[in-house]
């Protein structure tokens, strides 16, 4: 089994560490101190198995698991026993150990990961329902290695700034360190379309469109004269 | 019955594997005073729900080093920094007791 650790504290990654090389059927393919790092590891590779500490500085190991959309099984490592209920309501979550973690614990929680098949659907582990749909409708940006949650549909415009990107909502505007091109593949292509190099916008939340400008919420928009043509066919017109 | 740092918990991880044994030990001589510090920036700069997580954290190695008093008090400590309202007796011994297992750790 390839697995990763996510925890803030060295010292708990590395007696984790330690107990993994101990078991031959156990690789540790990464260590990670925060969620962040870990979500940016797991976007290129799979594992099957996370330690996933809690109590973590800006975001916790529940919040990291919301971001998953196809969660591997995942063994909860924390000094708090007061999260148990909660654990056992993510179907990925194999095992809970609490801190400070004895070998025998150790392996124990490792052999139920062994053992524990993840519910099937259609041939494929399910991974919570209550999640995928969750991140269908919305959008997760790095803000200041904060994840922070954005309703899709609320996001009205974004707007090229040099090597940031500013996603516009009715409640915000969130500066996020990326581009046009990966938003725009995060987007639905049936609400979001690209009308100039440096906008992107929610047709749906289109007022008017003047020659070649649009008023979208407060803002107006110039639209290229190469993009033009796929607007105008977006458009339900009388 | 006395409440004073001991490795036991490091000796059975590391099984007689001295360097394993070194390092875990040497994980806490670096964590710790840092972790520390930074309990002591947030609590005197009134943020106690950054010290209740720096707490939080600081329950590991005290567990770790077996004292088992200074868990309970760091647990009442916690919860008394997440409702606002920390008590500063608990505050001073915590202080003293990080400072006991810095002292220990360091003679290591």
């Amino acid at each position: 089994m390839n697995c990763i650790i996510i925890d803030d504290e060295i010292l708990a990654r590395t007696i984790i560490g330690g107990f993994c090389s101990n078991v031959q059927e156990i690789n540790v393919v990464g260590e990670f101190p925060n969620a962040i790092e870990a979500i940016k590891f797991l976007n290129h590779h799979e594992v099957d198995l996370i330690f996933l500490d809690i109590h973590m500085p800006d975001f916790t190991g529940f919040d990291f698991i919301q971001t998953l959309k196809d969660p591997p099984k995942i063994i909860l490592t924390t000094s708090d026993k007061n999260f148990a209920i909660e654990a056992f309501e993510y179907e990925c979550i194999v095992d809970y150990i609490v801190k400070p973690i004895t070998e025998e614990r150790f392996f124990k929680a490792i052999q139920k990961a062994k053992v524990v098949e993840l519910p099937q659907i259609n041939g494929t582990a399910k991974r919570s329902t209550m999640v995928n749909e969750d991140t269908e409708n919305h959008l997760y940006v790095n803000i200041d290695r904060r994840l922070i949650k954005i309703n899709i549909p609320d996001i009205y415009l974004i707007e090229a700034k040099g090597d940031y990107i500013c996603v516009k909502t009715d409640a915000k505007n969130h500066i996020v360190h990326s581009t046009m091109k990966k938003i725009q593949e995060k987007l639905p292509q049936e609400l979001f379309l690209k009308i100039h190099r440096s906008y992107i916008i929610n047709l749906r939340r289109i007022i008017d469109i003047e020659d070649n400008s649009v008023l979208i919420a407060k803002d107006v928009i110039p639209v290229s004269r190469s993009n033009k043509p796929e607007l105008m066919k977006r458009l339900n017109l009388l | 019955m006395k409440d004073t740092p001991n490795i036991e918990y490091i000796e059975n991880l590391a099984r007689g594997n001295e360097d394993f044994k070194r390092k875990l030990i040497g994980v806490i001589q670096k964590e710790l005073p840092v972790e520390r510090n930074v309990y002591i920036k947030n609590f005197n700069a009134g943020d106690f729900e950054e010290a209740s997580q720096n707490v939080h954290k600081l329950k590991h190695k005290i567990s770790i080093l077996g004292l088992n008093k200074g868990y309970s008090l760091a647990e009442e400590l916690e919860r008394s920094l997440k409702n606002n309202t920390p008590l500063n007796n608990s505050h001073t011994e915590f202080i003293n007791l990080l400072q006991i297992m810095e002292d220990f750790v360091a003679a290591l």
